[in-house]
């Protein structure tokens, strides 16, 4: 069965002086087991749309549409009851900072314990036992001394340890992470990915990355979705996205990302900035900066198109995926793109 | 040639209250060179004190031990060169685009106020601005009237590095001016900085976290950690043939970008240690994967390196007589 289902999830921001439209129209699936990696720029919703799966955003000042499932519950109807079993029972999240995500004048072995004691009505010993057995979980070294540590005394890798401890100690059948490694250090970085990897495997999770970083989503993702303007432009297996992806934006994103280019030679920078989210203008938002566009870009927002098997991208420059008979006459036309949607 | 500048065992030590006069040992002996037109990189994780090098280099933060010398003149001490002079002829950018404007000054102001301060004429100044202004990309009329509030990130970027340039400096020091942009934005600032080196002929120091970053902008670079020197090199030596386990494990923590080929163990294990209690010895022994005894004992020395070519690591492995029984076969 599916474990999360999101349709056409649209999210906006009402003030006094404007209203933003941060997502508009996401929809996508999560199996149990898998890693999809929600891959965007500062502004492209992403964070938005990983916090609207929990209802974590402001109520009175957010307008949320659209479905949001999670094993088979409505999140989006929820009442509070529900909605508190659901954190951290069902689905827990880790965020990009644990210094601020963790309550500073609680010890870690607490914050954990109190997690464990409001799922699964334990008492405090119990709860004690589950926590320090989660760090030895999560690999923190001599975990009995960093119980009753404070979250001040533990290093930046330590504390994100810690962190995803208190995430999984209800053993959370979905995982939404945000950013979860962009403060710490290269080397740091490199293990809590490799760490969340292993967990998620043995512990069977399905799990939500939110990334800007293309490398990242590379050592972790098995499907990759790009968002841009709060649109999901391309989806599908992270090999496939990194090595041929069909939209402009992703092809502008891995050139422009820095590695390994040769140092003689000017970036392939994509030009101009996101757009404005206050104004959201007709047509394909990405097409102001777009290096394919066409008389129809600024008009008609592209519908998603399907090129290959478990790909999408939503731009009209992409070839949907055709009949076997008919891929012969149209990869003449129009080069490599056609070619591979053999469906 | 003359260097640039040359800093000479510069040392900063920031005392921490009720610790018992302990002090966080940010920038611990550090000497380099920067040549006239080269751009030199320095990486390493937080707390390296590789953002407190930058401030001692323009004497924001006066240097607790050591010596500066730009261009042949010696920096703060009679007979040598004022740092207010030094200032005009050394700019800094910095990593917070938005901290770093006055948020009550259109951006236009804030480029003038460089030259107008250093005796420019307010006409002058001002003409000064929109003409950097148009070298950073940005169309004055339209961006000069703007408060930093309305610009993007990338934008105010470019506003910076207008301002650093609008003094005419010969040296740039960059600390980490891409790290809080977006990827595509990333991309053309620092294609920005490729055109305006060029252009004015300038020498820049990069500080970077981002190791890719430095390799594709740099021409030399200088790995840190723990407030010291652990290698230095030119750029490709560093990178083919990394010498110290620090920056192999730096480079190895890099992801791959295929997914095919996802790193499977941690090339090192644990967090860098705390700069107030800096470990004995050479300072990466407690996360290096070859310590030996002499390691925990012995400060490993950064051999002589003045030339611009020379690649140096400051570990027991690379001298010989150190009595490391790596020595010498590493």
């Amino acid at each position: 069965m599916t474990l999360t289902e999101v349709r056409d999830l649209r999210v906006r921001f009402v003030t006094r002086e404007a209203t933003v439209h941060a997502v508009n129209g996401v929809s996508f699936t999560v199996q149990p087991g898998e890693v999809l990696c929600i891959l965007g720029e500062s502004g492209s919703g992403k964070s938005v749309t990983l916090r609207a799966l929990m209802r974590l955003l402001p109520p009175r000042s957010t307008r949320i549409e659209g479905e949001v499932r999670i094993d088979g519950q409505d999140v989006l109807a929820m009442r509070p009851q529900a909605l508190r079993d659901l954190r951290g029972g069902l689905a827990a999240m880790i965020f990009q900072e644990p210094m601020t995500a963790l309550d500073p004048v609680y010890t870690v072995g607490q914050q954990i314990g109190e997690a464990v004691r409001r799922h699964t009505g334990c008492g405090f010993r119990a709860a004690r036992e589950r926590a320090l057995e989660l760090l030895e979980l999560v690999r923190i070294p001599s975990p009995e001394r960093r119980l009753d540590a404070y979250p001040h005394e533990l290093s930046g890798g330590l504390r994100q340890r810690a962190m995803i401890a208190m995430a999984l100690s209800c053993n959370p059948r979905l995982l939404l992470a945000d950013e979860p490694t962009t403060a710490l250090d290269a080397t740091v970085q490199v293990q809590v990915l490799i760490l969340l990897r292993r967990l998620q495997r043995e512990l069977g999770m399905g799990m939500i990355f939110v990334t800007h970083d293309l490398g990242v989503a590379s050592e972790i993702a098995d499907t990759v979705a790009v968002m841009y303007a709060g649109r999901i432009v391309e989806s599908g297996p992270v090999a496939q996205i990194l090595s041929a992806p069909e939209h402009p934006y992703t092809a502008g994103l891995l050139a422009s990302t820095v590695h390994g280019q040769p140092r003689d030679r000017d970036i392939d920078a994509i030009p101009g900035s996101p757009p404005d989210l206050r104004r959201m203008a007709q047509g394909c938002s990405f097409a102001p900066r777009c290096p394919r566009r066409m008389a129809d870009c600024r008009v008609v927002v592209p519908q998603p198109r399907f090129p290959a098997p478990g790909r999408m991208a939503a731009c009209h420059a992409v070839v949907d995926g055709l009949p076997v008979t008919e891929v012969t006459r149209i990869s003449t036309m129009s080069g490599p793109t056609a070619t591979t949607s053999v469906r | 040639m003359q260097p640039m500048l040359i800093a000479r065992d510069l040392r900063k030590h920031f005392p921490v209250k009720g610790s018992g006069g302990k002090s966080v040992q940010a920038v611990d002996g550090v000497s380099f060179n920067v040549g006239k037109g080269e751009t030199l990189g320095i990486v390493g994780e937080s707390g390296c004190g590789k953002s407190t090098l930058a401030r001692l280099l323009l004497h924001l933060l006066k240097p607790d031990a050591g010596e500066l010398v730009f261009d042949g003149d010696p920096v703060g001490i009679a007979r040598g060169i004022a740092v207010d002079a030094l200032r005009r002829q050394v700019q800094m950018v910095f990593q917070d685009s938005y901290s770093s404007l006055n948020p009550r000054m259109p951006v236009r102001d804030s480029v003038a106020f460089g030259p107008f301060v250093q005796g420019k004429k307010k006409d002058e100044a001002r003409h000064i601005a929109r003409e950097m202004l148009v070298k950073v990309g940005l169309d004055p009329g339209l961006f000069g009237p703007r408060y930093p509030h309305e610009l993007s990130g990338g934008q105010k970027q470019r506003v910076n590095i207008a301002r650093a340039l609008a003094t005419g400096p010969r040296m740039v020091i960059l600390d980490e001016p891409v790290s809080a942009l977006d990827k595509s934005v990333e991309a053309q600032v620092l294609n920005l900085l490729r055109a305006l080196k060029r252009q004015f002929n300038l020498t820049y120091v990069f500080i970077s976290h981002d190791l890719n970053v430095v390799q594709y902008i740099s021409d030399r670079v200088l790995v840190m950690y723990l407030g010291r020197i652990a290698e230095v090199g030119p750029i490709e030596a560093i990178f083919e043939r990394p010498l110290h386990p620090y920056t192999r494990a730096l480079l190895a923590s890099r992801p791959s970008m295929d997914p095919a080929q996802r790193i499977e163990e941690p090339p090192i294990t644990g967090d860098p240690p705390n700069p107030i209690d800096p470990p004995s010895g050479c300072r990466f022994h407690t996360r290096c994967p070859f310590v030996e005894e002499v390691c925990t004992t012995t400060d490993p020395k950064l051999a002589n390196w003045q030339g611009p070519q020379s690649h140096v690591a400051a570990c027991h492995m690379h001298d010989p007589w150190s009595g490391h029984n790596r020595a010498g076969s590493a």
